[in-house]
């Protein structure tokens, strides 16, 4: 019986509450001097009913794009740390933060993150290891470790911050190492663990300028990108060697 | 102030590498070396993938040796013949590293290629220079003879003998090419110039005077580095110009600054500094290798970079 009322609340959604978002942008550009960028992501609970009976959650979660990795092991051979095993993940994705209103297992139940993908481990996808690798599970946990480390996977518990059950903010910081693309940003809104209401949109991340010139032109046309390296080499070269002899003289 | 460098996508200081440039500069203007095999695990430390320091430091190389072999040209002290010999061997090998390089990348081992790379060559030059440079203060404070080389072996039974005028010589091709060979591998695994290997085998395996070498060895390592880059640019898309363009800056007004801190010193002083200093770094790379690592899983991006 539950999981019929669920499924009809599911398949006919009743917009008792909606959110309605702003971005501090919806841009970002990596620029020569880029160090890094923080987003400032808000927001209002829209309704036109008295609010309801639950308890109020707001999720807001930013996914860079997601490629193949593939994770290695190191193990002791002769003496010295060599990458032995490799298990090759199919989809990771390059960022990812979760920012919630309070903890995330109180927010949204376990149910609403296996459909949603909302949690960390939940976006790394078809992991596949070869025979000799019994523990693949070890190598997930390393690649999450590893990206938490260096600020590409966030989990920012209670880091939403709600007022008056209607309007909520939140900032989350993009590391300087970032991969161009389009970052899906969801916003969801659950009461008592159960999504009622989403919102997507995209940020867009881009290298402009000289930054992007010089990146394409690497890709695109690498024999031009190697033949002006070579050129500007051989200038500095040269003018070295001539403001070394004008100093002597 | 922070810089991003669009080919390694990390964010470095810009001051940093300015200084690490005119360090090294410094070094190569006071001991008379390319420095790139200083540079190239500087760069690893400071957390530049191995990929691309490689890359990058070969694109450097160019410029500090195109402005040294200037010099050289004017002194006449450059054995053009020689040089296109160790030339041809030079091309062939830089082919080959490239692709042992992107061998070994695709099955993930190539970090462990260069900085193995790195600790057997720096280790045994390190070793060899301080054993010499310690003997030789030695016999100064003796006041012994400078030892004599020996004019004949066996490197002159082989065929295909050929006439270098500018050196002096009547050898085979065979030798030169090798070692033309065996310095391209180098430079493209390692990105280094191979002036440090290419210097003594001239010396004491081709018998070519000393007043050449340099010169000739310079005039060889522009053509292979500038091999080295194309290769690198246009199969690993590896070359960062503006982390090239950083370390070139500083390195140009360091070797201004080490020149003449070097004519104040004397020689084996200089090279005894020199050794301990590439034995310091050989160490801290040997050691990142024999200790266990605090993380041992590592992330490799597919088909990418």
């Amino acid at each position: 019986m539950r999981w019929l009322i669920a499924l009809l609340l599911l398949a006919f959604p009743v917009a008792a509450e909606e959110v309605v978002l702003g971005l501090s942008q919806d841009e970002i550009a990596i620029t020569t001097s880029f160090d890094g960028s923080e987003i400032f992501v808000f927001g209002a609970v829209k309704r036109e009913a008295p609010i309801p009976e639950g308890e109020l959650g707001v999720i807001v979660t930013i996914a860079g794009p997601s490629v193949p990795v593939t994770v290695r092991r190191k193990e002791r051979r002769f003496g010295i740390w060599v990458n032995t095993d490799g298990v090759e993940i199919e989809s990771a994705p390059s960022y990812y933060a979760v920012a919630t209103s309070a903890n995330l297992d109180e927010v949204l139940s376990v149910r609403e993150n296996l459909r949603h993908k909302v949690s960390v481990p939940s976006m790394i996808q078809s992991v596949s290891a070869p025979n000799t690798v019994l523990d693949a599970s070890a190598y997930v946990s390393a690649l999450i470790r590893i990206r938490e480390n260096s600020g590409n996977f966030q989990l920012l518990e209670g880091k939403v911050v709600v007022d008056d059950e209607t309007l909520f903010r939140t900032r989350i910081r993009l590391p300087a190492a970032l991969t161009e693309g389009a970052y899906e940003t969801r916003i969801f809104l659950t009461r008592d663990g159960n999504i009622v209401s989403q919102y997507e949109t995209a940020i867009d991340v881009r290298k402009v300028g000289l930054e992007r010139w010089l990146h394409s032109l690497s890709r695109n046309q690498p024999v031009v990108y190697g033949l002006m390296s070579l050129a500007i080499a051989i200038f500095a070269g040269w003018s070295a060697s001539a403001a070394f002899s004008l100093l002597r003289n | 102030m922070q810089i991003y460098l669009p080919i390694a996508e990390v964010s470095v200081n810009a001051f940093l590498l300015l200084g690490l440039g005119g360090m090294v500069g410094i070094l190569s203007g006071m001991f008379g070396v390319g420095g790139g095999f200083l540079m190239t695990p500087l760069l690893f430390f400071i957390g530049i993938p191995p990929a691309v320091a490689v890359a990058t430091e070969a694109n450097q190389i160019v410029a500090s040796s195109f402005s040294g072999v200037l010099a050289h040209f004017k002194r006449k002290t450059v054995d053009l013949r020689m040089g296109v010999v160790l030339l041809i061997g030079g091309l062939i090998g830089a082919a080959l590293g490239v692709v042992l390089f992107n061998y070994l990348k695709a099955q993930g081992q190539v970090d462990l290629l260069v900085k193995l790379c790195y600790v057997v060559f720096l280790g045994v030059i390190g070793g060899l220079m301080f054993i010499e440079s310690l003997n030789a203060i030695r016999k100064t404070a003796k006041g012994g003879a400078v030892p004599t080389r020996k004019k004949h072996n066996w490197i002159h039974k082989l065929p295909f003998k050929m006439r270098f005028r500018v050196s002096g010589l009547y050898i085979s091709v065979i030798p030169p090419v090798l070692v033309g060979l065996c310095v391209g591998v180098l430079a493209a695994i390692m990105g280094v110039g191979g002036g440090f290997i290419m210097v003594p085998a001239m010396i004491y395996l081709l018998g070519m005077p000393t007043k050449v070498v340099v010169g000739t060895s310079l005039f060889q390592i522009i053509f292979v580095t500038a091999f080295t880059t194309m290769l690198h640019a246009t199969t690993n898309f590896t070359v960062d110009v503006v982390l090239a363009v950083l370390l070139l800056v500083g390195g140009v007004v360091g070797a201004q600054v080490g020149t003449r801190i070097g004519v104040k010193m004397k020689a084996e002083q200089l090279r005894i500094l020199l050794a301990i200093m590439v034995l310091l770094v050989c160490g801290k790379l040997a050691f990142d290798l024999l200790v266990m690592p605090s993380e041992l899983f590592s992330i490799a991006a597919e088909g990418g970079h």
